[in-house]
């Protein structure tokens, strides 16, 4: 399964929801699917997805809040994931795309590479009760739909293959990402 | 020495004057008496982390949010938290109001604080950090507000170091 399928099967689910993506490919594979207003790219700072959507749903208990996290981010923020349990928001799902590998800056196995380390147990064991660990395309699909139904913390962790797209690039600077999303956010509030 | 309960409370009565609503924070002794006043606030929100750089996220989220919020934090938990705070808050132009405790320096007892709270205000310079010490009990309400109203003007971290003199008795 590539990472790319998983999110082009989310997209159309990811219009109305703040959605917080990794640096590299994740966030370079949703920007080419169109990019929206209601989209963060965290192009560094690894590790802190997943705490930037806990601030998000924490504070704005109306609105759904996505993360599009990887395997070398999660491994640098483990904390964050037992930081999630203990708050338990019920409108965050945080998927995590395991590719057991640091594609943006080489290639480099991760420590999750031939199933050393188990994200989806990382996760359990740090207190979050709705965890799935999918392979397949409809397995993701399917587990990406209850989530979003459900009202609660959710984590999936998608095995994927260590593959990105051939180009990079974005026509978006990246404190205008962060003003343009803060101004989306604040818009949606006046609206409700 | 003991930790100051008035002057505690006069940091805590800053944070909520300045309409600050949302904390993170990593609990340490200087400011266990300040986040229990928080946790036991019904009005407040605390957020505690694992690691102080999850906070600076946490922040991130809140300002995106539109809701006050500030860190509190020790200076070692500061150093934990700088990929952070210059490649999330800086990068991006995110305002980060932190309220640090400084160990390990003047009158330090504790040979385990001293080599960071040497390094901390050279730390922040080198990051071009705006910073301010807090001393006078009288005086932190108006600096934390100055530090909010700061951060959020300039959208970037500014610190305002908690003292020996106004945490401890």
């Amino acid at each position: 399964m590539e990472r790319a399928q998983c999110i082009a099967m989310l997209y159309p689910e990811l219009e109305d929801r703040l959605v917080v993506t990794i640096m590299g490919a994740s966030a370079q594979e949703l920007y080419d699917l169109g990019h929206r207003e209601n989209f963060f790219y965290l192009q560094h700072a690894m590790g802190l997805a997943s705490s930037i959507g806990l601030g998000l749903a924490l504070h704005r208990p109306e609105e759904r809040v996505v993360v599009l996290d990887g395997d070398g981010s999660v491994l640098m923020n483990l904390g964050g994931l037992a930081t999630l349990a203990r708050y338990r928001p019920k409108n965050l799902l945080h998927i995590i795309f395991d590719n057991g590998s640091l594609l943006s800056t080489g290639g480099f196995e991760s420590h999750t590479t031939q199933g050393i380390t188990d994200l989806a147990a990382i996760a359990r064991g740090a207190g979050i009760e709705h965890v799935s660990a999918v392979d397949s395309p409809m397995d993701f699909g399917e587990a990406a739909m209850e989530a979003l139904e459900r009202d609660d913390l959710s984590v999936i962790v998608a095995k994927v293959k260590a593959v990105g797209p051939d180009n990079y690039g974005m026509d978006l600077a990246l404190p205008e990402n962060a003003f343009r999303f803060k101004r989306c956010v604040q818009e949606r509030k006046a609206r409700r | 020495m003991t930790v100051s309960y008035d002057n505690s409370k006069a940091v805590f009565e800053g944070i909520k004057a300045a309409g600050i609503a949302s904390i993170s924070a990593l609990p340490e002794t200087w400011l266990g008496l300040l986040l229990q006043r928080a946790e036991d606030d019904p009005d407040i929100q605390l957020i505690q982390v694992a690691k102080e750089e999850e906070a600076v996220g946490i922040a991130a989220g809140a300002y995106f949010a539109g809701e006050p919020h500030i860190l509190l934090m020790q200076n070692h938990g500061m150093f934990g938290a700088l990929n952070g705070i210059v490649s999330l808050a800086q990068l991006y132009g995110i305002p980060l109001c932190m309220l640090i405790a400084v160990r390990g320096h003047w009158g330090e007892p504790y040979p385990w604080h001293t080599r960071g709270g040497i390094v901390t205000e050279g730390v922040l310079r080198a990051l071009s950090i705006p910073f301010e010490h807090a001393r006078d009990p009288e005086k932190v309400g108006k600096q934390i507000q100055e530090a909010w109203t700061f951060s959020e003007s300039s959208l970037s971290p500014v610190a305002l170091l908690l003292t020996r003199d106004l945490m401890e008795d």
